[in-house]
Protein backbone atom coordinates (compact mmCIF):
# COMPACT_ATOMS: atom_id res chain seq x y z
CA UNK A 1 0.00 0.00 0.00
CA UNK A 2 1.58 3.58 -1.13
CA UNK A 3 1.38 6.11 1.99
CA UNK A 4 0.79 9.39 1.91
CA UNK A 5 3.66 11.71 1.66
CA UNK A 6 4.04 14.62 4.19
CA UNK A 7 5.17 17.79 2.74
CA UNK A 8 7.00 20.69 4.47
CA UNK A 9 5.93 22.80 5.70
CA UNK A 10 4.12 20.02 8.08
CA UNK A 11 6.33 20.67 10.90
CA UNK A 12 6.30 16.94 11.54
CA UNK A 13 9.09 16.52 9.10
CA UNK A 14 11.49 18.28 11.36
CA UNK A 15 11.12 16.47 14.41
CA UNK A 16 14.01 13.51 15.50
CA UNK A 17 12.70 10.25 14.64
CA UNK A 18 13.27 7.10 17.53
CA UNK A 19 15.49 4.14 16.95
CA UNK A 20 13.48 1.01 16.03
CA UNK A 21 13.38 -1.25 18.80
CA UNK A 22 11.27 -4.28 17.74
CA UNK A 23 11.92 -6.35 14.54
CA UNK A 24 8.53 -7.97 13.70
CA UNK A 25 5.99 -8.87 11.12
CA UNK A 26 4.29 -5.04 11.81
CA UNK A 27 8.17 -3.33 11.06
CA UNK A 28 8.44 -5.39 7.99
CA UNK A 29 4.67 -5.00 6.17
CA UNK A 30 5.58 -1.53 6.80
CA UNK A 31 8.51 -1.55 5.23
CA UNK A 32 7.25 -3.37 2.21
CA UNK A 33 4.40 0.20 2.57
CA UNK A 34 7.62 2.32 2.45
CA UNK A 35 9.27 0.47 -0.17
CA UNK A 36 6.40 0.92 -2.70
CA UNK A 37 5.96 4.36 -1.70
CA UNK A 38 9.50 5.18 -2.99
CA UNK A 39 8.94 3.46 -5.94
CA UNK A 40 5.96 5.01 -6.41
CA UNK A 41 7.01 8.47 -6.53
CA UNK A 42 8.65 10.26 -9.93
CA UNK A 43 12.49 9.47 -9.42
CA UNK A 44 12.44 8.46 -5.97
CA UNK A 45 16.04 7.19 -5.56
CA UNK A 46 15.34 6.89 -1.57
CA UNK A 47 12.35 7.40 1.35
CA UNK A 48 12.84 7.85 5.44
CA UNK A 49 9.73 6.75 7.55
CA UNK A 50 9.27 9.95 8.91
CA UNK A 51 8.67 11.22 5.15
CA UNK A 52 5.27 9.04 5.47
CA UNK A 53 4.74 10.20 9.05
CA UNK A 54 6.70 6.97 11.14
CA UNK A 55 8.75 8.70 13.40
CA UNK A 56 11.41 5.60 13.43
CA UNK A 57 14.96 5.42 12.17
CA UNK A 58 14.08 3.65 9.18
CA UNK A 59 15.17 4.45 5.58
CA UNK A 60 14.90 2.45 2.08
CA UNK A 61 18.13 3.50 -0.98
CA UNK A 62 17.80 1.93 -4.26
CA UNK A 63 19.67 3.73 -7.24
CA UNK A 64 19.53 0.77 -9.28
CA UNK A 65 16.70 2.04 -11.07
CA UNK A 66 17.89 4.81 -12.44
CA UNK A 67 18.02 5.38 -16.28
CA UNK A 68 22.01 5.74 -16.53
CA UNK A 69 24.35 5.25 -13.08
CA UNK A 70 25.56 8.65 -12.44
CA UNK A 71 29.60 8.55 -13.07
CA UNK A 72 31.91 7.82 -9.91
CA UNK A 73 28.88 6.30 -7.68
CA UNK A 74 28.82 3.09 -5.92
CA UNK A 75 25.49 1.16 -6.49
CA UNK A 76 24.91 -1.71 -3.70
CA UNK A 77 20.73 -2.39 -5.08
CA UNK A 78 18.47 -1.57 -2.31
CA UNK A 79 19.66 -1.14 1.04
CA UNK A 80 17.06 -1.25 3.98
CA UNK A 81 18.55 0.43 6.15
CA UNK A 82 17.41 0.80 10.18
CA UNK A 83 18.78 2.59 12.95
CA UNK A 84 21.72 3.93 10.33
CA UNK A 85 24.47 4.84 11.93
CA UNK A 86 26.96 6.72 9.68
CA UNK A 87 30.79 6.52 11.26
CA UNK A 88 33.04 7.94 8.39
CA UNK A 89 32.90 10.82 5.95
CA UNK A 90 35.40 11.58 3.48
CA UNK A 91 35.65 14.38 0.81
CA UNK A 92 33.05 16.56 0.25
CA UNK A 93 31.39 17.22 -3.42
CA UNK A 94 28.61 19.60 -4.20
CA UNK A 95 25.53 18.14 -5.90
CA UNK A 96 21.67 18.98 -6.88
CA UNK A 97 18.82 17.59 -4.45
CA UNK A 98 15.44 17.38 -4.44
CA UNK A 99 12.95 16.04 -2.03
CA UNK A 100 9.80 14.12 -2.66
CA UNK A 101 8.60 16.21 0.93
CA UNK A 102 9.31 19.82 -1.16
CA UNK A 103 7.76 19.82 -4.46
CA UNK A 104 8.72 22.21 -7.27
CA UNK A 105 12.25 22.79 -5.77
CA UNK A 106 15.94 21.80 -5.95
CA UNK A 107 19.03 23.24 -4.72
CA UNK A 108 22.87 22.72 -3.99
CA UNK A 109 24.04 20.65 -1.18
CA UNK A 110 27.40 19.82 -0.19
CA UNK A 111 27.83 16.15 1.10
CA UNK A 112 30.28 13.94 1.78
CA UNK A 113 31.75 12.35 -1.22
CA UNK A 114 31.94 9.00 0.37
CA UNK A 115 30.59 7.30 3.58
CA UNK A 116 30.81 4.19 6.04
CA UNK A 117 28.11 3.18 7.75
CA UNK A 118 26.48 0.46 9.63
CA UNK A 119 22.78 0.11 9.91
CA UNK A 120 20.15 -3.51 10.99
CA UNK A 121 18.33 -4.81 8.47
CA UNK A 122 14.25 -6.13 8.78
CA UNK A 123 15.25 -9.04 11.72
CA UNK A 124 17.96 -6.70 13.79
CA UNK A 125 21.18 -7.82 12.40
CA UNK A 126 23.39 -5.17 11.77
CA UNK A 127 25.64 -5.20 8.88
CA UNK A 128 28.49 -2.67 7.50
CA UNK A 129 28.46 -0.77 4.18
CA UNK A 130 30.03 1.68 2.59
CA UNK A 131 28.78 3.91 -0.51
CA UNK A 132 30.57 6.56 -2.73
CA UNK A 133 29.24 9.45 -5.08
CA UNK A 134 25.67 9.49 -5.64
CA UNK A 135 24.50 6.78 -3.64
CA UNK A 136 26.71 8.67 -0.23
CA UNK A 137 24.69 11.41 -1.16
CA UNK A 138 20.82 9.37 -1.12
CA UNK A 139 22.05 8.05 2.49
CA UNK A 140 23.11 11.17 3.55
CA UNK A 141 19.75 13.01 2.56
CA UNK A 142 17.60 9.74 4.08
CA UNK A 143 19.57 9.90 7.31
CA UNK A 144 19.14 13.24 7.54
CA UNK A 145 15.43 12.97 7.66
CA UNK A 146 15.84 10.69 11.00
CA UNK A 147 17.08 13.66 12.39
CA UNK A 148 14.60 16.17 11.26
CA UNK A 149 16.80 17.99 8.90
CA UNK A 150 15.38 18.34 5.54
CA UNK A 151 17.95 19.43 2.48
CA UNK A 152 16.74 23.10 2.35
CA UNK A 153 18.86 23.24 6.18
CA UNK A 154 21.77 22.98 3.73
CA UNK A 155 21.74 24.66 0.96
CA UNK A 156 24.62 26.46 -0.40
CA UNK A 157 23.57 29.14 -3.35
CA UNK A 158 23.58 28.53 -6.91
CA UNK A 159 26.16 31.10 -7.32
CA UNK A 160 29.09 29.95 -4.94
CA UNK A 161 31.05 27.14 -5.61
CA UNK A 162 31.77 27.59 -9.28
CA UNK A 163 34.78 25.56 -9.31
CA UNK A 164 34.21 21.93 -8.12
CA UNK A 165 35.63 21.17 -5.21
CA UNK A 166 36.74 17.68 -6.66
CA UNK A 167 39.69 20.08 -8.82
CA UNK A 168 41.91 20.56 -5.02
CA UNK A 169 40.96 17.16 -4.01
CA UNK A 170 44.66 15.48 -3.94
CA UNK A 171 45.15 12.89 -6.79
CA UNK A 172 46.19 9.68 -5.66
CA UNK B 1 -8.74 37.04 -8.13
CA UNK B 2 -8.09 40.16 -10.72
CA UNK B 3 -3.95 39.86 -9.35
CA UNK B 4 -1.12 39.71 -12.65
CA UNK B 5 2.46 39.31 -12.11
CA UNK B 6 4.81 41.81 -12.91
CA UNK B 7 8.24 41.97 -13.61
CA UNK B 8 9.86 44.92 -11.33
CA UNK B 9 13.23 45.84 -12.10
CA UNK B 10 15.63 48.58 -10.51
CA UNK B 11 19.45 49.48 -11.28
CA UNK B 12 21.55 51.66 -9.90
CA UNK B 13 24.81 52.48 -7.47
CA UNK B 14 24.78 50.29 -4.47
CA UNK B 15 23.98 51.07 -1.32
CA UNK B 16 22.87 49.18 1.90
CA UNK B 17 19.10 48.82 2.45
CA UNK B 18 17.72 48.79 -0.95
CA UNK B 19 15.60 45.64 -0.96
CA UNK B 20 14.10 45.99 2.72
CA UNK B 21 12.88 49.35 1.49
CA UNK B 22 11.30 48.52 -2.03
CA UNK B 23 10.01 45.13 -0.59
CA UNK B 24 8.75 47.00 2.32
CA UNK B 25 7.19 49.53 -0.12
CA UNK B 26 5.75 46.95 -2.29
CA UNK B 27 3.98 44.71 0.70
CA UNK B 28 2.70 48.30 2.14
CA UNK B 29 0.94 48.37 -1.44
CA UNK B 30 -0.43 44.80 -1.15
CA UNK B 31 2.29 43.54 -3.50
CA UNK B 32 2.96 39.66 -3.37
CA UNK B 33 6.46 38.33 -4.55
CA UNK B 34 7.63 35.27 -6.58
CA UNK B 35 10.76 34.89 -7.75
CA UNK B 36 13.52 37.65 -7.46
CA UNK B 37 17.08 37.53 -8.19
CA UNK B 38 19.46 40.28 -7.19
CA UNK B 39 23.01 40.96 -8.21
CA UNK B 40 26.32 43.31 -7.99
CA UNK B 41 27.21 44.00 -11.21
CA UNK B 42 29.92 46.44 -11.21
CA UNK B 43 29.30 47.92 -8.40
CA UNK B 44 25.42 48.32 -9.61
CA UNK B 45 22.61 47.33 -7.74
CA UNK B 46 20.51 45.33 -9.91
CA UNK B 47 17.21 43.10 -9.21
CA UNK B 48 14.20 41.76 -11.39
CA UNK B 49 11.67 40.36 -8.74
CA UNK B 50 8.33 38.71 -10.19
CA UNK B 51 5.61 40.71 -8.51
CA UNK B 52 1.77 39.83 -8.51
CA UNK B 53 -0.61 42.90 -7.95
CA UNK B 54 -4.02 43.37 -8.46
CA UNK B 55 -3.84 46.60 -9.54
CA UNK B 56 -2.27 48.18 -13.12
CA UNK B 57 1.51 49.19 -14.09
CA UNK B 58 1.01 52.37 -13.89
CA UNK B 59 -0.18 51.98 -10.07
CA UNK B 60 2.16 49.50 -9.44
CA UNK B 61 5.29 52.01 -10.40
CA UNK B 62 3.71 54.84 -8.71
CA UNK B 63 4.09 52.25 -5.35
CA UNK B 64 7.80 51.96 -5.76
CA UNK B 65 8.72 55.35 -7.70
CA UNK B 66 8.85 57.53 -4.31
CA UNK B 67 11.33 54.90 -3.09
CA UNK B 68 13.33 54.21 -6.41
CA UNK B 69 13.99 58.31 -6.87
CA UNK B 70 15.21 58.90 -3.48
CA UNK B 71 17.71 55.56 -3.99
CA UNK B 72 18.92 57.06 -7.15
CA UNK B 73 17.58 53.87 -9.06
CA UNK B 74 15.75 53.58 -12.33
CA UNK B 75 12.47 51.35 -12.82
CA UNK B 76 11.23 49.45 -14.88
CA UNK B 77 7.85 47.28 -14.97
CA UNK B 78 6.60 44.98 -17.19
CA UNK B 79 3.40 42.94 -17.31
CA UNK B 80 4.36 39.45 -17.50
CA UNK B 81 3.20 36.04 -18.86
CA UNK B 82 3.81 32.91 -16.63
CA UNK B 83 4.02 32.27 -12.81
CA UNK B 84 5.33 30.62 -10.40
CA UNK B 85 5.68 26.06 -10.60
CA UNK B 86 7.12 26.64 -13.89
CA UNK B 87 10.78 25.30 -12.78
CA UNK B 88 12.47 23.47 -15.63
CA UNK B 89 15.73 21.44 -14.21
CA UNK B 90 18.91 21.71 -15.79
CA UNK B 91 20.94 18.57 -16.65
CA UNK B 92 24.18 20.53 -17.26
CA UNK B 93 27.01 22.58 -15.68
CA UNK B 94 29.36 24.66 -18.13
CA UNK B 95 32.58 26.79 -16.62
CA UNK B 96 34.35 28.57 -18.91
CA UNK B 97 37.58 30.76 -17.93
CA UNK B 98 40.70 32.27 -19.32
CA UNK B 99 42.48 35.45 -19.96
CA UNK B 100 39.64 38.18 -20.70
CA UNK B 101 39.17 39.30 -24.19
CA UNK B 102 36.73 40.40 -26.34
CA UNK B 103 34.12 37.52 -27.58
CA UNK B 104 34.20 34.57 -25.23
CA UNK B 105 30.58 34.57 -24.60
CA UNK B 106 29.77 34.80 -27.63
CA UNK B 107 31.99 32.55 -29.27
CA UNK B 108 31.04 29.81 -26.02
CA UNK B 109 27.29 30.26 -26.36
CA UNK B 110 26.97 30.08 -29.87
CA UNK B 111 28.75 26.60 -30.26
CA UNK B 112 26.79 25.13 -26.87
CA UNK B 113 23.87 26.66 -28.85
CA UNK B 114 24.34 24.91 -32.22
CA UNK B 115 25.43 21.66 -30.23
CA UNK B 116 21.69 22.12 -28.45
CA UNK B 117 21.95 23.57 -24.87
CA UNK B 118 19.34 25.74 -23.85
CA UNK B 119 20.44 28.04 -21.34
CA UNK B 120 18.68 28.21 -18.01
CA UNK B 121 21.22 30.12 -16.07
CA UNK B 122 24.47 32.29 -17.07
CA UNK B 123 26.09 34.09 -14.47
CA UNK B 124 29.85 35.43 -15.27
CA UNK B 125 32.82 37.74 -14.16
CA UNK B 126 35.73 38.94 -14.49
CA UNK B 127 38.32 38.18 -11.52
CA UNK B 128 42.44 38.72 -11.88
CA UNK B 129 44.38 41.79 -11.99
CA UNK B 130 43.21 45.22 -14.16
CA UNK B 131 46.62 44.37 -15.63
CA UNK B 132 45.66 40.51 -16.39
CA UNK B 133 41.68 40.09 -15.88
CA UNK B 134 40.81 36.55 -16.40
CA UNK B 135 36.90 35.98 -17.26
CA UNK B 136 35.38 33.20 -15.68
CA UNK B 137 31.59 32.20 -17.21
CA UNK B 138 29.27 29.54 -15.65
CA UNK B 139 26.39 28.19 -17.00
CA UNK B 140 23.47 26.07 -15.94
CA UNK B 141 21.27 24.18 -18.88
CA UNK B 142 19.41 21.17 -20.21
CA UNK B 143 21.69 19.47 -23.40
CA UNK B 144 18.85 18.73 -25.86
CA UNK B 145 20.99 16.65 -27.72
CA UNK B 146 23.58 14.67 -24.71
CA UNK B 147 26.18 16.31 -23.11
CA UNK B 148 28.87 14.39 -24.88
CA UNK B 149 27.85 16.75 -28.13
CA UNK B 150 28.41 19.88 -25.97
CA UNK B 151 31.54 18.18 -24.62
CA UNK B 152 32.71 18.36 -28.56
CA UNK B 153 31.61 21.87 -29.30
CA UNK B 154 33.72 22.50 -26.14
CA UNK B 155 36.84 20.96 -27.16
CA UNK B 156 37.14 23.11 -30.36
CA UNK B 157 36.58 26.71 -27.95
CA UNK B 158 39.78 25.17 -25.96
CA UNK B 159 41.40 25.50 -28.83
CA UNK B 160 41.05 29.58 -28.54
CA UNK B 161 42.63 29.28 -25.19
CA UNK B 162 40.26 29.01 -22.42
CA UNK B 163 39.97 25.80 -20.04
CA UNK B 164 36.41 24.76 -19.80
CA UNK B 165 34.67 22.23 -17.04
CA UNK B 166 31.70 20.17 -18.32
CA UNK B 167 29.86 18.00 -15.46
CA UNK B 168 26.01 16.69 -15.70
CA UNK B 169 23.93 17.45 -13.43
CA UNK B 170 22.68 14.88 -11.35
CA UNK B 171 19.48 15.28 -9.52
CA UNK B 172 19.06 13.11 -6.26
CA UNK B 173 15.43 13.15 -5.32
CA UNK B 174 15.14 11.42 -1.84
Amino acid sequence: MSLEILKYPDQRLKQESQPVVLFDDALRAFVDDLEETMRAGPGGVGIAAPQVGRFERIVIVDISAMRKLPAGSSCSGRMLLINPEITEWDGMVMGREGCMSVPDYTGNVIRAESIHFTACDEFGQSHAYACEGFEARAVQHEVDHLDGLLFLDRLVSRRTDLFRRKVYRKKD
Amino acid sequence: MNDHWYMLTLVGRDRRGIVARVTHALFEGGCHLGETSMIRLGGNFTIMMMVRFAGSTRVLEQLVAGQAESLGLRLHVDRIEGGLHEHVEPDVRITVYGADRPGIVAHVTGALAEAGLDIFDLISDVGGTEQAPIYILHIEGRALEGVPALASALEIVKGEGVDVQIAPIELMVG
